[in-house]
């Protein structure tokens, strides 16, 4: 059906010069299980065209890429490559068609140097002499700068992924997909990017570009297709389009609004950090390095920065998973903590909430009571005398699904079986109905669905303006913007000064997410380098 | 003199199973398999080696059937753990235990039996220099298979596009099969080439070192082996330097211990272990970052498809 209406729609149809699409798909469909991924997706990518994939995680997005790179094999239907049916074997031969792809999730090796990672993503005809001599040149070409010398783990987030996009441009491709590129990127790298990007389009390539950041896709995209729940819901021109009428298609109906109470006042200090320095636990962690900030109560808090910044490490160093050696570094509740065990700390009022729910956040095999025991055991009374109170954590369990609205097949299953956004809501749900003093949460809505993040960023809210002091790390800046206060950054190991959210603009926070600084002179210095 | 030769002869014996067998083991886990059956593979190799060499007279094919009951014994594994993702520490332990129980099964009918132990190389003249005649070239096959086998194993690594992939696969099986590699057909070989020379080293013992088989003679060799593969940091050149200075500290001790040095002979029975974690953990930290260890060792890999 979508097919046809393709065809019949004059504008759409009326852009392209090419004869016929690069790249289609005919009702390209994937089942895992009794689980449709796909559904009888039909695609059309067409030579100088930026086409977005839209929709939220869970949509199929990945799915679709992945089959049409060869990474696997459709369940049905087919894929048309030129015009001519194809089935691919695997990524290689995807490459040798023309075919490339950046990965999200970067399938880079850390302990191999950039030139032998780029050596693996191609098929190895030229010797490695050659190879690192065209990727010097690609490099320059695209004003991509890259050292083939060194290791990955040294290299930032910004490099790593020149590294793909490099990769990917050596084999001369006619079709490029991105997944969700600029996820990962401050503003300003995000800029350099989509230069590159219309470069590579005004050259003649398609590119099929996967985010679901609406404003970048309008400002860079020609077409859009958007996903919903494995099906194709609409292919449009972005550009006609309003990010809201983006997001509705995405989600298929109104987004919450998040509405912060008025009259929030701030009262005491609530967690003090004060010239915290910490040496990294492990091979490849940051150094925290003099953080100092005052969060008082009824305030909201945010700290941005691209990731591997320290924000991992500050959040250890928080919640007591790795001991200060000055117990005056951390002050929560106006007790010296630094010393303190995560235990103590709970104990003193504080609440964390880690990035990654499975696994840190919950245990993954065990039921969502028994999670709930897991942070809990200690201040919530569901231990009498060493033995369990199982009705007391079951009761945990309904109040968060009640409060916070968590869909799952059963009263308590198992953490692993529910989905991301329903999980993150329970954990978050839990800690908050500890009635924390302190809350300290890290990428609260980190792959999340639209309709979950609202939850839980309005549930942040409502825990602010009931007393307490929230710390919220997030590389999403629109969230921050939405729900903190203040905003600091924080590059590599420190945290800059807090700016009021109302002063914060993207330029600035960018700058500071790159390591430049605000001062005037510096900034200046900053960009004539 | 004479003694510094033999000592050094000595040695060289000693180390040699270590070498080969830990070189297998390294080229495994640098695919990201971890296979703690070493001690096992290298005691069925060593039974089926002296069988081998028994029944048919020549120290050649004794050699062979070492190699291709070792590959046997690694195909077990990479069923397990490649093929069915068991977990690895698991399924190694199992191999080490059912090795034993094997290799007793089998070499239970050669207990007893003596062979001529395999010929050491001798060219007039050469071997017949004072001191380093005999160490350079009066050696028997083995000792110079070994050398060839770690500096082949160097380059593969180092200098091959088949290597470079190995790597990959131990440093990020998940990035590996992204860019279209098989890691578990990878795997699988590593796996196997790990297990011949572990047969190897294993057929090394009753055909060289000592010509007669008896139960349980590999005495640990394999476990050695594994600990020599991480204190060496996964790096070949190491490798050498840790199994040669094994082998050494363990003869001196032996000597030591003859001439009478007022040490406890438990603790001389020690030193060897001792020196050689002391000396590797060492070299380990002149590495200035990065991780040591492949990334993805002994992690389960399951590609979805």
């Amino acid at each position: 059906m979508q097919v046809h209406q393709r065809m019949l729609d004059p504008t759409l149809n009326g852009q392209h010069t090419g004869e016929s699409p690069l790249l289609r798909t005919l009702g390209l469909t994937k089942r895992y299980g009794d689980f449709l991924a796909n559904d009888s997706i039909d695609i059309d990518i067409w030579p100088n065209e930026i086409h977005a994939l839209l929709g939220e995680n869970g949509a199929g997005k990945s799915t679709l890429v992945k089959a049409i790179y060869g990474l696997i094999q459709p369940s049905a239907g087919e894929i048309r490559w030129q015009g001519e049916r194809i089935m691919l074997s695997g990524p290689s031969e995807a490459r040798r068609r023309g075919i490339g792809m950046v990965f999200q999730h970067f399938s880079l090796f850390d302990n191999l140097t950039v030139a032998e990672n780029v050596a693996l993503g191609l098929d190895g005809r030229e010797s490695f002499k050659d190879m690192s001599a065209r990727l010097e040149q690609v490099s320059k070409t695209y004003g991509l700068p890259l050292d083939p010398r060194r290791e990955v783990w040294q290299l930032s987030v910004g490099e790593r992924q020149r590294i793909e996009i490099v990769r990917a441009l050596m084999q001369d491709p006619k079709f490029l997909i991105l997944d969700e590129p600029t996820a990962v990127l401050t503003p300003q790298e995000a800029d350099q990017l989509f230069i590159v990007l219309e470069r590579l389009k005004a050259e003649g390539r398609a590119i099929l570009y996967i985010s679901h950041k609406l404003e970048e896709v309008k400002r860079l995209c020609d077409t859009a297709t958007i996903l919903r729940g494995g099906r194709k819901v609409e292919t449009c021109n972005p550009r006609l389009e309003t990010a809201a009428s983006l997001a509705r298609m995405m989600v298929g109906g109104e987004i919450r609004e998040v509405k912060a109470a008025s009259g929030r006042k701030t009262t005491v200090p609530r967690l003090i950090v004060d010239d915290l320095s910490l040496a990294p636990g492990e091979a490849h962690g940051v150094r925290l390095e003099h953080i100092s900030f005052e969060l008082k109560g009824g305030e909201i808090l945010g700290i941005a920065g691209v990731a591997g910044n320290g924000q991992d490490e500050l959040f250890a160093a928080l919640s007591g998973e790795r001991l200060a050696k000055d117990p005056g570094t951390i002050v929560i509740e106006g007790i010296a903590a630094g010393h303190l065990s995560i235990t103590q700390r709970r104990k003193l009022g504080a609440a964390f909430v880690p990035e990654e729910r499975l696994g840190h956040g919950t245990a993954p095999r065990m039921k969502l009571s028994e999670n709930a025991l897991l942070t809990g055991h200690a201040a919530s009374g569901m231990v009498h005398r060493g033995f369990i109170d199982t009705v007391a954590t079951l009761k945990t369990v309904d109040r968060a699904t009640e409060t916070f609205d968590v869909r799952k097949a059963k009263r308590d299953p198992e953490a692993a079986s529910l989905s991301g956004g329903n999980l993150q809501k329970f954990i978050v749900g839990r800690e908050i109905l500890r009635n924390p003093a302190v809350l300290v949460v890290s990428q609260p809505t980190w792959g999340v669905d639209a309709g979950a993040a609202a939850v839980i960023r309005q549930a942040l809210l409502d825990l602010a303006t009931a007393g307490a002091a929230v710390l919220v790390t997030s590389q999403d800046l629109d969230e921050l913007a939405e729900i903190a206060d203040r905003i600091a950054v924080m590059f590599h190991g420190r945290l800059s000064a807090p700016l009021a959210t109302s002063e914060a603009t993207r330029e600035k926070l960018g700058l500071l997410m790159g390591g430049s600084s605000l001062e005037p002179k510096e900034a200046a210095h900053a960009v004539g380098a | 003199m004479e003694l510094v030769e033999a000592i050094i002869l000595a040695v060289l014996a000693a180390s040699t199973p270590l070498l080969i067998a830990a070189t297998g083991e390294l080229v495994t886990e640098r695919s990201g398999v971890l296979n703690l059956g070493v001690e096992g593979m290298m005691i069925v190799g060593a039974a089926c080696g002296f069988a081998g060499a028994w029944l048919t007279g020549s120290i050649f094919v004794g050699a062979l059937f070492g190699i291709v009951a070792g590959t046997l014994m690694s195909l077990i594994f990479a069923l397990m753990a490649l093929g069915l993702a068991v977990n690895q520490v698991a399924t190694g332990l199992a191999l080490t235990i059912l090795g034993i129980g094997l290799s007793g099964l089998i070499g239970a009918g050669f207990v007893g039996e003596r062979l001529t132990p395999a010929a050491h190389l001798s060219i007039p003249g050469l071997t017949d220099i004072p001191l380093i005649g005999r160490v350079l070239f009066g050696e028997d096959a083995f000792v110079y298979f070994s050398i060839a086998l770690i500096i082949g194993v160097w380059w593969f690594l180092y200098r091959t596009r088949a290597g470079l992939i190995l790597r990959a696969c131990g440093d990020n099986h998940v990035s590996a099969h992204a860019l279209g590699y098989p890691v578990l057909r990878i795997r699988t070989f590593a796996v196997m080439f790990g297990g011949a020379c572990a047969g190897l080293a294993g057929a090394y013992l009753p055909l060289a070192y000592t010509p007669f088989f008896i139960p349980g003679m590999t005495a640990g060799r394999g476990w050695i082996a594994l600990a020599l593969v991480v204190f060496s940091s996964w790096r070949p050149g190491r490798l050498v330097v840790g199994a040669y200075l094994f082998g050494a500290v363990t003869i001196l001790q032996l000597h030591a211990q003859g001439w009478g040095v007022g040490i406890p002979s438990q603790f001389m029975s020690a030193l060897p272990y001792l020196a050689t974690v002391i000396v590797l953990v060492l070299l380990s930290r002149a590495r200035t970052g990065g991780s040591t260890a492949p990334a993805a060792l002994g992690t389960v890999f399951v590609p979805d498809r």
